[in-house]
């Protein structure tokens, strides 16, 4: 009985630190291993300069979260950056051609997203379409510098 | 002075000692492997008394860490407007700090010293003798059970710790700072890696387990058969259990995520 | 001196050393086959030491002890251990697994080192058990056992096996008249009914010279005299006559070695203590 009862507990225990373990994995580290479902399509977007975008970064339209970036990588053709992102498919079709993809910071010192603004064409991008317009990050360095010499210059 | 000398150098001598007799041990015992997996009761039996009987101690130390983590982490973020990030900064201190090194100081203290004391209490009743009699090697029997159990148990407690401390600082930072939700959970998954951070935790937690139980079934098996024994050798557990856990993380975590 | 010519343990030209303080030094003995020999002596002269080193547990510095023909320090671990099956010892303070019930702890060398079925273990177990007279106590555990029935449910584990040697460390320490009465009593039944051959270390006399055929007596290390319980009863050394009536003081000083009396009583020094 009380035997029965050890490997019982040891079992629970052990089942319950697996369970957590998952937990951890998917819900704390978003760990996602259907990630080329159908639930998603990709787009392409070039970048200028991508600043502190990380990949799992949110995309969003109008404040709404509608996708994630999946990678960000050099392009050697261009030697600008390459952004893969993963848009819902809610919003299949029903992104223009002439979309414009921002990169924003959420406040001050957080986090860098994308944001995405529909154009007015009527033609919509497809799977694995791209993403032509796009306003690189502001990268704080750069604005600084800016300013400085434009105040010299006065 | 040559008195010191003498002195510093037997003391030398027998640290050195220790150690080649605890490596002695450490190999028998995990050669005795194949002992344990044939008789897997007595493995089931010691992650019950390591494992399941840490489980409430470790719950609620998880649960009030990550409580804490929550409240501090709220104060400090807040004045940058940060609060969002509130939920990837409870996660990673608890993941790549603070649940494999205070579950393993509690682990030490609970399961590490209690391993002791039973082992030197079987040295001091001549139990571990007349198993030897009776022609069973206790190394197998005794020691290779329990060094294995604390390895198994120890990271699965840190798990448990992790998820519980992760619900704690959202109890705090979300129920009731009003942190949103949605950036509580959506910054967490976004900063967390599963290898970088969640794996080297756990990584982290079986060297301390393997490290603490080795300590604490040497120090029992090693204990002069007295009770002023086995007294001392379960504070040396505790004592060398913990500095063993804090040096060993500032190594791993140096090797883990010094590359800035 | 017994003129048996089958022995079963000989020892010869032992000595063994502890932290630099000898235990024995050159001693020698021989253990008489199918019979009771008593190991007597003063506390600290090593008896149960003695028992370790026929047992293999520790390695004599010089000298061989010899077991049915085999030599016991030179013996590989496997053979040790299958002569360790041989043999049984009932330790001074029981032993008994802790964490295993009274059934369990008697079962234990049987499940270790026969495949037998279940229930043939069963009968043996009970059957250990009722020679000791504690078949109804087989689920209790250790804990719940008094000294003297702890120490019997031992000796029904160290006979598990049908051992050929049995040995015994002080089995009558610290025991009550009756389970002392119980405790001779058994010992002397064993030894008959299974043939074996019984060592028994011990300081108590009267029990020790009552169920002995031959008895040793140590002292410093060494054999003082040995022989039948009669021979050393009637013994003229005065070490074995001290340690036989019990008297307080004779070779084997009352006192610990000390400077003497008077001059410590008025030398004003402070006493030491340890830094």
């Amino acid at each position: 009985m009380t035997t029965r009862w050890i490997e019982i507990s040891v079992g629970g225990f052990v089942i319950a630190a697996a369970f957590s373990l998952l937990l951890l994995a998917f819900k704390v580290s978003g760990l996602n291993f259907n990630a080329d479902d159908d639930s998603t399509y990709t787009v392409y977007a070039h970048f200028n300069n991508v600043g502190g975008l990380k990949p799992r970064a949110k995309v969003t339209m109008a404040g709404v979260n509608i996708g994630r970036v999946s990678s960000i990588e050099i392009d050697p053709q261009w030697y600008d950056a390459k952004v893969t992102l993963r848009i819902d498919n809610s919003m299949r079709n029903k992104l223009s051609a002439d979309t414009t993809a921002m990169i924003l910071t959420s406040g001050l010192l957080g986090e860098n997203y994308i944001g995405i603004v529909v154009g007015a064409e009527e033609e919509m991008l497809a799977d694995g379409g791209e993403i032509r317009d796009t306003q690189p990050a502001l990268v704080l360095e750069d604005l600084i510098g800016k300013f400085l010499s434009s105040m010299g210059k006065e | 002075m040559l008195d010191l000398l003498q002195q510093v150098g037997h003391r030398i001598l027998s640290i050195v000692g220790g150690l080649g007799r605890s490596a002695q041990l450490l190999l028998a015992a995990l050669l005795g492997l194949g002992y344990v997996l044939k008789n897997f009761r007595l493995l089931v039996k010691q992650i019950y008394v390591t494992g399941v009987l840490s489980i409430a101690i470790i719950s609620v130390s998880g649960l009030f860490i990550g409580m804490v983590l929550g409240l501090q982490g709220y104060s400090i973020l807040v004045d940058f407007g940060a609060e969002d990030a509130l939920g990837q900064m409870v996660a990673l201190t608890l993941l790549r700090e603070l649940s494999p090194v205070v579950a393993a100081l509690l682990f030490a203290g609970r399961a590490g010293s209690a391993l002791t004391a039973e082992i030197g209490l079987m040295k001091a009743t001549e139990q571990l003798a007349s198993m030897e009699m009776i022609g069973v090697d206790p190394v197998k029997r005794i020691i290779a059970p329990r060094l294995y159990a604390g390895i198994i148990s120890l990271p699965l407690l840190c798990i448990l710790f992790s998820i519980i401390g992760v619900w704690g600082g959202m109890l705090v930072g979300v129920e009731w700072l009003g942190v949103f939700d949605g950036s509580y959970w959506g910054n967490m998954q976004a900063s967390v890696n599963f290898t970088h951070d969640v794996l080297n935790g756990v990584i982290k937690s079986i060297v301390f387990a393997f490290v603490i139980t080795w300590i604490a079934v040497f120090q029992g098996y090693d204990l002069e058969p007295t009770s002023e024994g086995i007294s001392r050798a379960t504070t040396k557990t505790v004592v060398h259990g913990s500095l063993a856990v804090l040096g060993l993380d500032f190594i791993l975590t140096a090797l883990m995520f010094g590359d800035f | 001196m017994s003129s048996d010519t089958d022995k079963l343990v000989e020892i010869n030209g032992l000595s063994f050393r502890r932290d630099k303080r000898a235990i024995f030094s050159d001693l020698s003995l021989q253990i008489p086959k199918g019979k009771i020999t008593a190991i007597m002596g003063p506390s600290g002269t090593g008896k149960t030491t003695l028992l370790r080193l026929i047992g293999g547990q520790l390695k004599p510095d010089q000298g061989s002890v010899v077991v049915d023909g085999y030599s016991v320090p030179d013996l590989g671990r496997k053979e040790l251990f299958s002569l360790r099956q041989r043999m049984g010892m009932l330790f001074q303070s029981g032993a008994l697994f802790s964490e295993l019930s009274v059934y369990e702890n008697v079962a234990f060398p049987l499940r270790v080192h026969t495949n037998l079925p279940e229930d043939m273990i069963r009968d043996l177990v009970l059957i250990k058990l009722e020679s000791v007279g504690l078949r109804g106590a087989r689920d209790l555990m250790p804990s719940e056992l008094s000294g003297g029935m702890g120490r019997r449910v031992a000796l029904a584990r160290a006979i598990a096996l049908d051992p050929e040697l049995m040995m015994y460390d002080e089995p009558f320490v610290g025991q009550d008249p009756i389970t002392l009465g119980v405790l001779v009593k058994l010992i002397r039944q064993l030894n008959d009914a299974l043939n074996m051959t019984t060592v028994l270390v011990s300081h108590d006399i009267d029990e020790c010279l009552s169920i002995a055929d031959h008895v040793c007596v140590l002292s410093g290390g060494k054999v003082l005299v040995q022989g039948s319980p009669e021979a050393i009863m009637k013994s003229d050394l005065a070490e074995v006559k001290q340690f036989i009536q019990g008297l307080p003081d004779g070779p084997v000083p009352f006192r610990y070695p000390a400077e003497d009396f008077a001059l410590d009583i008025l030398s004003a020094t402070p006493l030491r203590t340890k830094p």
